[in-house]
């Protein structure tokens, strides 16, 4: 299947962790429109019931709009699409320093590790 | 909400033995993508078999849309048995045809646009047809019909997973929102991502009716591993 989703936890959470991380990434833009619930289901391999959970979630949140005409859009507020970016960053390195700390690292080594490795990239 | 299938109190007794299906319960309601799952033996394929009028319960009944199964209701469902029955000296294209006439609500023009995507040949034998290919062919005809209710026993046990996955995007693309699908198999992981219910058979009763996210939220595995551990052998 198109879409890798781990079938032992909610289905259409992880579709929008995915679409939410589409957006942020820029796949998707502020103001365009997005492909049809079906066809959507379709390229993912899910079921369009699902689907239209994400959507629905997506729309809760003000990330998507849906407007009578033309479908359904990415929000035109880039604050709020910049928000989630921050949000899913943090998300980032809390899970990094938590594996850092694991293997017993102290923060300030951490950061010296990061700038270290900065410049040999 | 409005049921398309209602078993009541059914049972179905073969000669000798016990009963393959027992007083049994169940609604399945338009609009949703259902696994029927269970081990070997317990009864899947006769409940289908009393849904498609071949086979008459015993005791109790099974209603399509309110009435019992007849010609009106088979007009309505599009069935895949576990077994073909198509004729191995025909042609592809000949069955299409065939189909066509018989079928009021059969598409040709989307039979004809699967075969094709799956690079099945429409002048080919039946008989000439690798096994997996033969399910393809077959699995393309019960998909082109417009129908209420499909129900699929076994649909994609020899067909190699590439084609596995064409052929569930095909049935998520072509499924009208009204109708229901049913699907009865063994390859859970690989329909789990589809389905919206699951229903889970065992020695002729329902043990178990939800949503499959209901099973993934409550239990924190997949279908296929919730399957395995209810019904460890």
């Amino acid at each position: 299947m198109a879409w890798n989703l781990e079938n032992d936890r909610p289905i259409y959470a992880q579709i929008v962790e995915k679409i939410q991380f589409q957006i942020v990434s820029g796949m998707y833009k502020a103001g365009d429109k997005l492909p049809s619930v079906r066809e959507l289901a379709a390229i993912a391999g899910v079921n369009p019931n699902t689907m239209q959970k994400a959507f629905s979630e997506l729309e809760r949140s003000g990330l998507i709009v849906t407007q009578r005409t033309s479908g359904r859009i990415v929000t035109e507020n880039e604050e709020m699409i910049d928000k989630i970016k921050k949000e899913m960053a943090k998300e980032q390195i809390e899970r990094f320093l938590e594996k850092m700390r694991e293997l017993g690292f102290e923060k300030k080594e951490i950061l010296e590790f990061l700038e270290n490795n900065q410049e040999e990239g | 909400m409005s049921s398309l299938v209602e078993c009541r109190n059914v049972t179905k007794c073969y000669v000798n033995g016990r009963p393959a299906v027992y007083n049994l319960n169940l609604t399945l309601e338009k609009g949703h993508i259902i696994g029927l799952l269970g081990p070997n033996g317990s009864g899947k394929t006769t409940l289908i078999k009393m849904m498609n009028g071949l086979l008459k319960p015993t005791n109790g009944e099974v209603l399509i849309n309110g009435i019992l199964p007849g010609p009106q209701t088979k007009a309505r469902i599009s069935y895949l048995p576990e077994r073909t029955y198509l004729e191995a000296q025909r042609t592809v294209k000949d069955i299409v045809e065939f189909f066509g006439d018989f079928y009021e609500d059969f598409r040709k023009d989307r039979a004809y646009a699967m075969l094709e995507a799956l690079h099945i040949e429409s002048g080919a034998r039946l008989k000439n047809l690798s096994k997996g290919t033969k399910e393809k062919v077959q699995l393309i005809l019960v998909m082109s019909r417009d129908a209420e209710l499909y129900i699929l026993d076994e649909p994609i046990a020899g067909v190699d997973p590439a084609a596995r996955d064409y052929i569930l995007r095909t049935i998520i693309a072509n499924f009208n929102p009204a109708a229901t699908l049913l699907i009865c198999t063994h390859l859970i992981s690989d329909i789990e991502s589809i389905l919206d219910e699951v229903v889970f058979i065992r020695d002729g009763q329902i043990t178990l009716k939800t949503t499959v996210e209901n099973i993934r939220e409550q239990q924190g595995k997949s279908v296929d591993q919730y399957f395995r551990e209810v019904f460890a052998c």
